[in-house]
């Protein structure tokens, strides 16, 4: 089980207080789907994503932002028991969606792009100790994503 | 996954270029942050400098350091047409004294690009990102050239 020392709990939770979940949800995703291009390959019914222009206006986009963060938002109100808590949705990842998992982990959505557009918005706020505790949380996140996988 | 095969286009070094240039004043400030929460972010790290004494994102050794990379790599910017021969020294030095395992190499860069974004959040756009994030895996990539 994970253990969260009391200032990684008050840190997480701090962060989520004080993002807009609308505003981080779209514009992470967006990077995301802008910087690292092949990640377009699972929203093929999102229309135009043709470049970043289109991807930052796109309403699927924003939409689906949203989704991810509410998703986020389970695991922070749950971070004792991260892995149950996101049972359904890592097999929803491995089965329906097939996602490669490879995804999750190495720099996508999870690590890189939400830390950027989180740091940007947080500012000096966001020190290396915050960044820890947040990069742990996501590390959970993806872990917990990835479990059901074969 | 090496994602590194991703040559730089015209585009990409136009943008790493101008974006360099503005962020010229803060790059040895930014190259300290970078390195400090490295340390503290993936501590693992760590283990490549446990001759420093003070391996906070405050101590002195940490901030001239990451200056110190972030000179090399505004060097590396001058001659972004051959990165290979820019860094030929430097990867002697990291595949044969230093011995750091190249997949530090990604780690160091997410860090620089965080804090990219937090000191200069308008311009560290997600376009200019993209260049930014290709243009640090070639260098990734020239860096670990001599390993093997």
């Amino acid at each position: 089980m994970v253990k969260w020392s009391d200032f990684e709990r008050a840190a997480i939770q701090d962060i989520f207080s004080k993002i807009d979940y609308d505003v981080v949800g779209r514009a992470a995703f967006s990077r995301c789907l802008i910087v690292y291009p092949w990640t377009q390959r699972y929203f093929g019914s999102f229309g135009n994503l043709y470049n970043a222009a289109a991807i930052t206006s796109n309403p699927k986009v924003a939409a689906h932002g949203k989704v991810i963060m509410a998703g986020l938002e389970k695991a922070l109100k749950n971070m004792d028991d991260i892995k149950t808590t996101y049972k359904d949705l890592s097999v929803l990842h491995s089965e329906k969606l097939q996602v490669d998992p490879d995804n999750f982990n190495v720099k996508l959505f999870s690590f890189y792009c939400l830390t950027i557009v989180v740091a940007g918005q947080m500012g000096a706020a966001f020190t290396p100790e915050v960044q820890g505790a947040f990069q742990k949380f996501l590390a959970v996140v993806v872990a917990s994503l990835r479990k059901q996988y074969y | 996954m090496t994602v590194a095969e991703m040559s730089l286009s015209g585009k990409d070094k136009t943008v790493v270029k101008a974006f360099w240039d503005k962020v010229a004043p803060k790059t040895a400030e930014i190259g300290g942050e970078a390195l400090g929460r490295m340390l503290t972010s993936y501590p693992q790290t760590k283990t490549y400098f446990s001759h420093w004494s003070d391996l906070s994102p405050e101590s002195a050794q940490v901030k001239k350091h990451g200056a110190t990379i972030m000179g090399a790599i505004g060097d590396a910017i001058g001659k972004i047409d051959d990165l290979q021969g820019a860094l030929s020294k430097l990867s002697e030095l990291h595949a044969f004294k230093l011995r750091v395992d190249p997949a530090n190499f990604r780690i160091l860069a997410h860090n620089i690009i965080l804090v990219l974004a937090m000191y200069y959040p308008a311009d560290f756009t997600p376009e200019v990102h993209v260049s930014i994030d290709k243009f640090l895996q070639n260098l990734a990539l020239a860096l670990s050239e001599k390993y093997r």
